[in-house]
């Protein structure tokens, strides 16, 4: 049977999952713990501990901002040291949260047994208070991007949900984070994908799974095989797969029409793996997210490996932890080389979206040097939104603003295949992204004209 | 502490490189010039050596020297021009002429307009068809094939082209009884008397052996080749059942430049357009216009014209032939 996949454009890059067989760890609590205010798409956590204050794990450090917003739970126990500037992922200095580690205390009202609680025997959870209690616990999406996920359930007039699916694409190349925690945690993902199928009102469940994670796919269909509802999808293998958009496109057959609509206009909510066992643990569990997988990897890491890291964490103590940077000239990547941000300092804390450190070393840190366009036109076939990048990036490069926004400049999901297939190795990308930010900045005035 | 190095995303890149692209072709070339040597011997050894490093050496001296630029003769691109000028020369052509041609389709035909990347005609084409109007009888006394030691001194013969343009202009369909047979012109042939043409398109065999190993390799599509073996194919067809004048689809397929210009020329990545959908409008077009010229031009082949008037295209096709962007199919449904 030919699996399912996207119907435009996409890449297959080198997979390097070094780490995929790579059992989970704990990792060892941080002497001091940062808190960035910002770790969501919104508006950034308004804080309501103040320096001194004592704090337990998952006691509430900063309450939501605003609509789109999230608040955010300490990951440690001990005192705020202070609240100030530091850097974070983005490499700005943004406000954080920043307290001493002193012991493990947590709050008494999280439940910290192992014990599987399923939908079924915990009636009272009607879809608003599953909805809430996601809301209360600062659960964002775990993919990346850290979009609220309670927004994500409430569809904007108009659009209604039909399905949910769960995102276990993980097609970035390196991270295993989401794998090890399929093979891990499958009921409990499962339970959240109920949970989530019910806050959204909906019977229908995917699990989209690519094919290179057989284990994987084997696992949770044995487990969903009395159950009607949820369909587990074997995809074949391809980036940007794991973009929300093409993940709809593959499983469901349906295209998600361009900005401002989103997924749920075509009837799909999609939620990443690690964002349904979030929503588990918030719901059945009263366990706020403060805690996430995260994948530790790199060709020239000593050890690298998954760990199960508290939130704050710099990421300095997990690389040292795995046998500290290579020698040599490091990129240090929060996420994967594909859509990653490059680091201008480790000591920056592990976030909500911090699914993996990359290290690439050497000649895979650095660019390859641009030469002229041959016009190959191989950045349009695989173009996984059916754009033309060489024209985009020509014009953005100009300053032609009207021509790009013209040519669906914002449709763009910043995916890279382009600069990733461009034999002259020009730098696409940066040129788009160029553009795409200004077009939207013009939208938005204009907008607010109106 | 070491430094950490910094950019933007994508921080991964795939192997591909204009090198790879450019060596690819000149690999998937290497089976015709063998073929060609093979069937001309001296004469086109002579003659794809002389253009190949006279290229080279414009290449090198035009973006030293006057453009002042780092050189780019070793991306590949200078030296696929001149194999694909010398493939499009009769073998008995005086290297003085190949010298010419060299320096208008490097000079000329890419250098004036920036280089690499910036020309809006296929080089090796400017080249050839400045050739052609310059020195139409030398362009166009091609030696008979197996004369493997001699060179301007060969014997010249008709082409298969001639024939049937000959055919055309006699109104005479029996003169088309002097071409090949099928099998022949597929492999060559070089022990008969019409067995002539340029170095490259002798064996229409080797040249589809390129493009295997083009597909296989990723480095074009088939939109343009097969949209342009399917058009001629087709048109010719139509025409050869309406007068039998006209030559048989498949002798227009295998005779003359048509492979080459389909599967090499009409590929070249800088002139073609974009998008699949316009490639597949150029191929027909090139098609089209191939028979159009051939049957009732002045000039008995007319690939090169074809290709260089869609070249001439090209920006337009990019226009306005827009790939589907996502998402399009459900606007269209809604509506």
């Amino acid at each position: 049977m030919k699996l399912r996949t996207f119907r435009i454009g996409g890449i297959h890059p080198e997979e390097n999952k070094i780490t995929a067989e790579v059992a989970t760890k704990v990792a060892a609590l941080p002497t001091q713990a940062i808190f960035p205010l910002s770790q969501h798409i919104g508006a950034p956590a308004k804080p309501v501990v103040a320096k001194g204050d004592k704090v337990k794990v998952g006691t509430l450090l900063a309450e939501a901002g605003g609509f789109v917003s999230a608040p955010i739970y300490s990951s440690v126990s001990g005192t705020v040291l202070k609240i100030d500037n530091a850097v974070d992922a983005t490499g700005y200095r943004k406000p954080c949260i920043i307290v001493k580690v002193e012991g493990d205390e947590w709050e008494e009202s999280i439940d910290r047994s192992d014990k599987l609680e399923t939908v079924a025997a915990h009636p009272e959870l009607t879809p608003e208070e599953i909805v809430n209690r996601i809301k209360v616990a600062g659960v964002t999406g775990m993919g990346g991007a850290g979009f609220p996920t309670f927004i994500k359930l409430c569809p904007p007039p108009g659009a209604k949900a039909e399905c949910v699916i769960i995102n276990g694409v993980e097609c970035e190349p390196y991270i295993t984070s989401d794998y090890r925690l399929m093979m891990e945690h499958a009921d409990e993902i499962l339970v959240g994908l109920d949970l989530l199928m019910k806050a959204a009102k909906v019977d229908k469940g995917y699990i989209g799974i690519e094919d290179n994670k057989p284990e994987a796919i084997r696992l949770l269909e044995e487990k969903t095989a009395n159950n009607p509802n949820v369909e587990i999808v074997p995809l074949a293998k391809k980036y940007p797969q794991g973009g929300e958009k093409q993940l709809v496109d593959a499983v469901i057959r349906r295209q998600v029409p361009a900005p401002p609509a989103i997924p749920v206009n075509v009837g799909a909510i999609v939620q990443n793996v690690g964002t349904a066992f979030a929503v588990y643990q918030a719901v059945m569990k009263n366990k706020p997210l403060f805690e996430r997988y995260t994948t530790v990897t790199g060709k020239k890491v000593a050890n690298p490996g998954n760990f199960l890291v508290r939130m704050g964490t710099p990421m300095k103590e997990l690389i040292d932890f795995c046998g500290g940077m290579p020698e040599g000239d490091n990129k240090v990547l929060a996420g994967g080389p594909m859509m990653g941000k490059a680091l201008t300092s480790t000591e920056v804390p592990v976030c909500k979206g911090t699914n993996s450190i990359t290290i690439l070393t050497d000649s895979d840190a650095r660019r390859k040097k641009p030469q002229a366009c041959i016009r190959c036109a191989k950045c349009v076939s695989v173009c996984p939104m059916g754009l033309e990048p060489f024209l985009l990036a020509t014009a953005s490069s100009m300053h032609n603003w009207e021509k790009v926004e013209q040519e669906d400049i914002t449709s763009c999901i910043e995916c890279g295949s382009c600069q990733f297939t461009c034999p002259a190795h020009r730098p696409l990308l940066d040129n788009i992204r160029l553009g795409k930010t200004t077009v939207m900045g013009i939208i938005r005035a204009r907008n607010a004209k109106k | 502490m070491s430094n950490l190095i910094v950019s933007l995303s994508p921080h991964a890149h795939g192997t591909d490189s204009v090198e790879r692209n450019m060596y690819g072709v000149i690999l998937a070339l290497v089976p015709a010039l063998l073929v060609s040597f093979f069937y001309f011997g001296i004469g086109s050894a002579i003659v794809c050596l002389t253009s190949v490093a006279a290229c080279m050496f414009f290449e090198w001296a035009i973006t030293k020297y006057l453009l002042k630029k780092e050189s780019t003769v070793l991306d590949g691109s200078a030296i696929l021009t001149g194999l694909l000028l010398g493939f499009n020369l009769p073998s008995n052509l005086p290297v003085w002429i190949v010298l010419i041609g060299a320096l208008v389709a490097i000079g000329v035909g890419k250098m004036t307009f920036g280089g690499l990347g910036c020309n809006p005609f296929n080089p090796a084409l400017v080249g050839r068809c400045f050739l052609l109007v310059s020195f139409p009888v030398e362009m166009t006394s091609w030696p008979v094939a197996g004369q493997l030691l001699k060179y301007t001194d060969a014997t010249t013969a008709a082409t298969p082209l001639s024939v049937m343009k000959n055919a055309i202009k006699t109104g005479d369909a029996s003169c088309l009884n002097q071409l090949p047979d099928s099998m022949s012109m597929l492999l060559g042939n070089p022990g008969l008397n019409n067995g002539a043409g340029t170095v490259g398109e002798v064996c229409a065999l080797a040249l589809l052996l390129g493009l295997a190993f083009m597909l296989w390799k990723k480095i074009i599509t088939w939109h343009i080749p097969v949209s342009i073996i399917a058009t001629v194919f087709v048109f010719s067809g139509i025409l050869h059942l309406a007068n039998p004048v006209y030559a048989s689809p498949v002798a227009e397929l295998l005779s003359g430049g048509l492979m080459l210009g389909a599967i090499f020329m009409a590929t070249d990545y800088v002139t073609s357009p974009m998008t699949y959908k316009g490639q597949l409008i150029y191929g027909v077009a090139i098609g089209f216009l191939t028979v159009v010229i051939r049957n009732w031009g002045a000039y008995p082949e007319g690939m090169s014209f074809a290709i260089l008037i869609m070249n001439a295209f090209t920006p337009l096709i990019n226009a306005y032939i827009k790939p589907k962007r996502f998402g399009e199919v459900i606007k269209k449904e809604d509506k």
